[in-house]
């Protein structure tokens, strides 16, 4: 039994009388250049945005560049052509493009990556989950330019041979690589959430004669459904921001089609693709750090909302403690 | 907490449809771990022959059909070391001052904060290298020191480097928070009772308590920043550069580009094939040989935390 309850007392109590009396500044400097370091994530994300929207902004003062390109133009046109004499710009297709490689990667992940949450949870003997959990961590180093790789060179070929479609490079393709990737990511999460559950939740479901397949069924993995949400929701979000897979994987063609086999360019893969050949300040390059803009405001909302279900879930068993 | 009792099943039907559960799921399991022994199976087949000691030693040669990968592998190495020096204090302070020193809303903020940045697109990142470090902070020195001459104010090592340690420092925040958290109270309390003041306590007894866990975080971060491609696409990274990078502004090669676009934008693909296998292999070893000294530290870390 410890004296007092918490850390805060502690200090508090005996340290506060002492250094009342004397204003000790080698303290107060290491706490403020502390303070400072940790500031640093803030402002990052704070900058992250203000330096990407700064870039994209003379696409709303610019009269020069609204000559060539509005924002209204860009959601209401259907072209994505931005070289040539008469350069087109609409995100329509790449937005289309994205949805469609993240709803390949989620389909193929998230089935994948919380049954195999589920078995390594709750059914898995010891010397399985021992395996199965560092082969997780494997995946999730794989760099996502060797998942591209993999994809590029053998995934494509593989799959052209079964389906027997025209372009080799599509959005299966690039899907079904970019949900490799977040595999790790959705499985981590729902694991997570699924060890937090109580044991007495399982022995309470046990003990009324349940066999271990219903308590994980109707017990657990209801009980952990915020923290499943919240690693789908997770899930997408990486899988919109995804660049290296889609940039070498999906054969980057800009059209509008809803079909999985054609050849399709994302929103983080034409910024990839086309940042490194623009002129600094002409509407090619505003318009790319607009895309920018989106994908974090995008991702930013997912993250929110996924970490609202990670708290509702440590909350709600929180309480029950 | 009613609710699941009645969706229990009843019956025999729905007692085997749940007894088949974990074989489903068990097949899940057995997917992914298949999955991933064949994605290793692959580059380790088609890269392993052609990874020699000359290859990892020479410069790309006859255009980069022949040779090695050397200024490459320096130039990953040159990066991530840049990178973690600038990461690993700030990350590991950051979690100091959130698990020592902040109360009530401030950890909040603090954390919300690394939790969106841990999940900020790494293409954006790149946008931002660009857009800050580069075009602000780089041409804004080059104005201000050097009459405008573009010294700072382009791509290279060290704005290439910076835009890293700005993604990965969630890794080293987080590793290190749970380094802090398993350090017991009482050690805190003992030090504070015997009138040692806040910082000596933090600094001669928390933090060495922790350094495993914030070594393990900057171990995971440079695994993490060696993988990553799209922040330095547009930062940094060169195809190919007749000389290794020998300030913190010149260009360099790196591991990940170097496969990147061998084999998008080169023009002989299928020629250069097994170098881009090897290079895959190369930086895979590298990769899982950091994440697997990081799993190895933190077991041990955990393991005398449990003793304890």
């Amino acid at each position: 039994m410890p004296l007092v309850d918490d850390a805060t007392t502690v200090e508090r109590a005996p340290a506060r009388p002492l250094t009342a009396k004397r204003f000790r500044p080698f303290e107060a400097l290491a706490e403020n250049i502390i303070f400072a370091a940790s500031t640093v994530s803030i402002l990052g994300v704070f900058l992250i945005f203000v330096f990407v929207a700064r870039e994209a902004l003379p696409l709303l003062t610019s009269r020069q560049i609204q000559e060539e390109v509005t924002l209204s133009t860009l959601f209401t046109t259907r072209m994505w052509q931005p070289v040539g004499v008469e350069p087109k710009y609409s995100v329509i297709p790449l937005v289309i493009g994205t949805l469609k490689v993240t709803i390949v990667a989620i389909l193929f992940a998230t089935p994948l990556a919380i049954g195999g949450a589920i078995y390594t949870a709750e059914f898995a003997p010891r010397k399985v989950r021992e395996l199965v959990k560092p082969v997780i961590e494997i995946l999730a180093g794989f760099p996502s330019v060797v998942l591209g790789f993999i994809a590029l060179m053998v995934l494509a070929t593989f799959l052209q041979k079964i389906t027997g479609v025209q372009s080799r490079l599509n959005a299966f393709v690039g899907g079904i690589a970019v949900g490799l990737a977040i595999t790790p990511v959705i499985f981590t999460v729902v694991e997570d959430a699924l060890t937090a559950i109580p044991k007495a939740f399982r022995e309470a479901s046990l003990a009324l004669g349940a066999t271990k397949a219903q308590t994980a069924l109707s017990v657990v993995v209801p009980a952990a459904a915020p923290g499943i949400a919240a690693a789908i929701i997770l899930g997408i979000g990486r899988g919109i921001g995804e660049t290296m897979i889609v940039l070498m994987a999906t054969g980057n063609a800009a059209i509008i089609s809803w079909n999985p086999f054609d050849s399709t360019r994302t929103m983080a893969a034409t910024i990839g693709q086309e940042m490194a050949e623009v002129v600094f300040g002409d509407a090619h390059y505003t318009v790319l750090f607009f895309i920018g803009v989106m994908l974090f405001a995008i991702t930013f909302a997912l993250n929110l909302t996924s970490h609202a279900f990670v708290r509702r879930i440590t909350r709600k068993l929180g309480s029950l403690k | 907490m009613n609710a699941p009792a009645r969706t229990l099943p009843h019956g025999r039907g729905p007692q085997v449809a749940a007894g088949s559960i974990a074989i489903l799921t068990g097949i899940c399991a057995f997917l992914i771990v298949a999955i991933v022994v064949i994605l290793m199976g692959i580059i380790i087949w088609n890269g392993g022959p052609h990874v020699t000691w000359e290859f990892l030693t020479k410069a790309p040669e006859t255009g980069m059909t022949e040779g090695g990968i050397f200024p490459a592998i320096y130039g990953t190495v040159l990066l991530v070391i840049v990178m973690a020096i600038a990461v690993v204090p700030v990350g590991a302070m950051t979690a100091v001052y959130m698990h020592e020193y902040a109360r009530g809303r401030m950890v909040d903020i603090i954390r919300t904060a690394v939790h969106n940045l841990a999940g900020v697109p790494s293409i954006v990142f790149g946008l931002f290298g660009l857009g800050f470090f580069i075009q602000f902070v780089g041409r804004g020195v080059d104005r201000a020191f050097f009459g405008g001459q573009l010294i700072w104010g382009q791509p290279c090592l060290l704005w290439a480097a910076m835009t890293l340690a700005l993604l990965t420092l969630p890794v080293v925040v987080v590793s290190t928070e749970e380094a802090l958290r398993a350090v017991p109270d009482s050690y805190r309390e003992g030090s504070l009772a015997l009138g040692s003041t806040k910082w000596q306590t933090t600094w001669k007894v928390v933090i060495p308590q922790a350094l495993p866990g914030i070594l393990t975080g900057g171990i995971l971060s440079v695994s993490r920043g060696a993988g990553e491609v799209a922040p330095i696409l547009f930062t940094g990274a060169a195809y190919f550069l007749p000389e290794l990078p020998r300030t913190l502004n010149s260009q360099f090669m790196e591991l990940g580009y170097h496969i990147f676009v061998m084999s998008t934008q080169s023009v002989n693909v299928d020629e250069t094939m097994p170098i881009q296998y090897a290079t895959t292999l190369v930086l895979l070893v590298l990769t899982f040989a950091l994440n697997f000294a990081a799993i190895l530290l933190r077991s041990r870390t955990r393991s005398k935390i449990e003793q304890s």
